[in-house]
């Protein structure tokens, strides 16, 4: 590993400064800490580098890309994933992806441009690779104390104090497992969809698929083409939107009309009548009547899952009652024996690196953070990209990072205007960011809106307006 | 700095086949590459011509594009501003490490727009033309077939400093395109461009004698970017093809040693 010249070597570190519980603590001054060399992380090193911070990232795994690279262990990327979002909201507001690529990249490209994007901005030689971050606690002057080791545990532990910490470790790889009666005497297979890489894997099964978020419905569609037979069970029923309507990428027709300033109301129902004039009442399949507008789940995009219902090639179902030795009994009474299930139940947030009340987090695990970002009375900490958008989550990310290195910037220039700011966060912490009423469930906790979301952000980075900075 | 950008989402710009010259130095010293953006009715030869070698021989990756509708890059009569900072975003981007944008005439005006939406390691103007109600007062024979459809007319006697040998000015005048109407009218009303990310430093050349852009002009702009413009008194409009190509070029290459 190399590391550049002029921000100093955090593995030498010079002489310890300081100590921790016995142990040498090297300072880094004024430098910055990042968690994670994924889509934020990366974003998160490249704004700090431009606002003049020095940056360290630590990176458990040996290359950047976080979940697109979907070699890694941890990675929710399967084979045949495909970006839900087009192009334009796919892309950092200050990187475009090339003219060539398709509306829809595949992960394989995006990972490219993960590459492309920490090649251009110089932003490698930042990165400690095959290095976990294990602790992070607050040190004096709203500093903090990093811990870390090789991932995987061997060699020994070292503790740096940087000036701010972003954590951009990803929420999507802890796997969120339900719980049945039954299932641990089950004799067929059952994989999270973490685990799930290849179509392969359900070749020739007889394939029962959980959960309908944008994963279940992806193994779902694959089952239809792979598998023997596939149940898709959802306990409730969901809107299924298109990649392309009236000609041209989903999403982009929806900012049509937010450009255009078409209520919320008036785009659900622009948006079911579309719906009912295509594809039509799904309920005709089998599928229960959706118990929401449109917009008020985490939207699923999917062209290929109604025309494989269409083919009889996947059988909706309800939600799964128990699991028996040999089979699966459903909430309605019917039994059907799968081989092979899988879990696509989404994933929890996990921050097993620091303590949860820094972050707000209560007994269900969630964390209270203003804009999903900032924590409450820590302003030399952010988290990055815990955000479930409505469309591509880099330009989100993006800003969330602009901010955050100028919010550090105008503490230094201006203690009590970053005081002010801080403060007005926090008297929001609870606000949602969205203008549908989401439906109650763990999966929306980071349910924003893009355009409720970005004008906040710019509302943000107005009140921290600096001289030469515009 | 704005964040919103709903139009833009809902209405990307559409891909077209893009020409980009290149001269790269014989080894690689880690320097920034450095992107040439020609101004309307020009195209990357422009800067083939001499500058691109000049700038390899000096140790800095060079790159040349020709905006949509321009030189050998495909055919783009609708074109908007938009499109062409589209274009030099889109090339810049593909670079492998942070670019500097260099941008001529009103190619100047479209490296200010993209500046808004590619953070640049820095940023050359050259001679800009940056248009609104001066540009056209100033070039009434120029502007005004431009308002009724025609091109914007370039002559060569207006580009070139008459140091040039008059076969080599009608060599090049010949060879000149045009921009689309769109484009000519959308530089003649002037918006601003937003302001640039990332804060690279801004340096904007020219000449007094340019027939095209004023010296009020030349200097209202380098303000904008808070600095005076560098001048080479005596040559022409387009710089890079005068006799004297070589001293803005060497200028520009040292302040980009020393400040990007
Ligand atoms: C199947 C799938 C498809 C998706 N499709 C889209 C899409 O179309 N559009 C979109 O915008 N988003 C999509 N997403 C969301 C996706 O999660 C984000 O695009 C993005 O990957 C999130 O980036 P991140 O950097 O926040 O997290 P991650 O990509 O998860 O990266 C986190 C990084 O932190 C590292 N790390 C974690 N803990 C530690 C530690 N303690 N110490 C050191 N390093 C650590 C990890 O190794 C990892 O590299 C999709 C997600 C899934 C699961
Ligand atoms: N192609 C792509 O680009 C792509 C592909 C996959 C994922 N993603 C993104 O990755 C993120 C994670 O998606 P995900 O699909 O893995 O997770 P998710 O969005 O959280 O969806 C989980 C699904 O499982 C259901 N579920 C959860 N717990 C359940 C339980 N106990 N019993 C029954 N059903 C249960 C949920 O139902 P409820 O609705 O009732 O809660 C939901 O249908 C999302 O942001 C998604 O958009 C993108």
């Amino acid at each position: 590993m190399t590391y550049s010249a002029g921000y100093g070597d955090p593995e030498s570190g010079g002489p310890a400064t300081a100590w921790r519980d016995g142990w040498p603590v090297y300072d880094r001054s004024g430098t910055v800490c990042v968690i994670g060399a994924g889509p934020s992380g990366l974003t998160a090193m490249k704004n700090l580098k431009e606002h003049g911070f020095g940056v360290d990232c630590y990176e458990r795994d040996t290359s950047v890309g976080g979940a697109w690279n979907w070699r890694h262990d941890r990675s929710p990327v399967y084979a045949s994933t495909h970006l839900i979002s087009s192009k334009p909201f796919s892309q950092f507001p200050d990187f475009p992806m090339p003219d060539s690529w398709p509306d829809y990249p595949k992960h394989t490209q995006v990972l490219e441009y993960l590459e492309h994007y920490a090649d251009h901005f110089d932003l490698k030689p930042h990165i400690w690779f095959g290095t976990e971050v294990v602790k992070v606690e607050p040190a004096e002057g709203e500093r903090w104390d990093v811990t870390t080791r090789s991932t995987g545990g061997y060699g020994g532990e070292r503790i740096h104090r940087y000036a701010a910490v972003v954590i951009a470790n990803g929420h999507n790889w802890s796997p969120k497992r339900p719980e049945y009666e039954g299932l641990e005497d089950f004799k067929g297979e059952v994989i999270h969809a973490a685990q799930f890489k290849d179509a392969a894997q359900l070749r020739n099964k007889k394939v029962l698929v959980i959960g309908a978020g944008n994963t279940g419905c992806d193994i779902a569609v694959e089952a239809a083409q792979q598998a023997a037979r596939c149940w898709h069970s959802t306990r409730r029923g969901y809107w299924y939107t298109p990649k392309y309507t009236l000609g041209r990428p989903a999403d982009q027709v929806n900012d049509l009309m937010l450009w255009l300033k078409l209520p919320l109301r008036a785009r659900q129902f622009l948006a079911h009548r579309t719906l009912k004039s295509t594809v039509g009442d799904l309920t005709r399949f089998g599928l229960p009547q959706p118990d929401h507008k449109i917009y008020e789940t985490h939207t699923i995009v999917n062209s290929q899952l109604v025309y494989y219902l269409g083919h009889g090639a996947v059988s909706p179902v309800g939600d799964v009652a128990r699991f028996h030795r040999n089979s699966v009994e459903l909430k309605g009474g019917e039994v059907i024996e799968p081989d092979l299930v899988v879990l696509a139940t989404g994933y929890h947030p996990s921050f097993d690196f620091i303590d949860g009340n820094l972050l707000g987090v209560d007994a269900s695990g969630r964390p209270r953070l203003a804009m999903h970002a900032f924590p409450k009375r820590q302003p030399t900490l952010a988290v990055a990209g815990l955000l479930q958008p409505d469309s591509g989550l880099f330009p989100l990310v993006h800003w969330q990072m602009v901010a955050f290195a100028r919010m550090l910037r105008v503490r230094e220039a201006a203690p009590a205007k970053a005081v002010a700011v801080q403060r007005r966060l926090e008297a929001e912490l609870d606000r949602r960011w969205t203008t549908a009423k989401v439906k109650d469930s763990t999966r929306h906790w980071f349910e924003i809106s893009h355009t409720t979301y970005l004008k906040a952000i710019q509302r943000l980075l107005d009140e921290l307006g600096l001289e030469g900075a515009k | 700095m704005k964040v919103m950008r709903a139009r833009e989402w809902a209405f990307p710009i559409a891909p077209v086949r893009r020409e980009v010259r290149r001269a790269t130095p014989e080894l690689d010293e880690g320097r920034p590459p450095v992107l040439f953006v020609p101004g309307f009715g020009h195209g990357a030869w422009v800067f083939a011509e001499h500058w691109l070698e000049h700038t390899a021989d000096r140790g800095f990756p060079a790159y040349a594009v020709s905006l949509r509708g321009h030189g050998d890059s495909a055919k783009a009569p609708k074109a908007t501003l938009r499109a062409y900072a589209h274009d030099v975003a889109q090339v810049a981007a593909s670079l492998p490490r942070r670019a500097v944008i260099v941008g001529h005439g009103a190619g100047a005006l479209v490296t200010a727009h993209a500046l808004a939406r590619y953070p640049a390691r820095a940023a050359v103007l050259l001679s800009p033309v940056f248009g609104g109600a001066g540009t056209a007062l100033r070039n009434p024979m120029l502007s005004l077939p431009a308002l009724f459809g025609g091109g914007l007319r370039l002559p060569a006697g207006q580009l070139f400093s008459r140091e040039l040998p008059s076969n080599a000015s009608r060599g090049y005048a010949a060879r000149l395109g045009r921009a689309s109407t769109r484009a000519q009218w959308q530089l003649l009303r002037g918006r601003t461009p937003q302001p640039p990310v990332g804060d690279p430093p801004v340096l904007v050349v020219g000449s007094p004698d340019d027939r095209i852009v004023s010296d009020t002009a030349l200097r209202r702009v380098a303000r904008g970017y808070g600095g005076a413009p560098l001048l080479f008194p005596g040559m022409g409009h387009d710089l890079m093809l005068d006799t004297r190509w070589r001293e803005p070029i060497d200028a520009i290459l040292d302040w980009l040693e020393k400040s990007a």
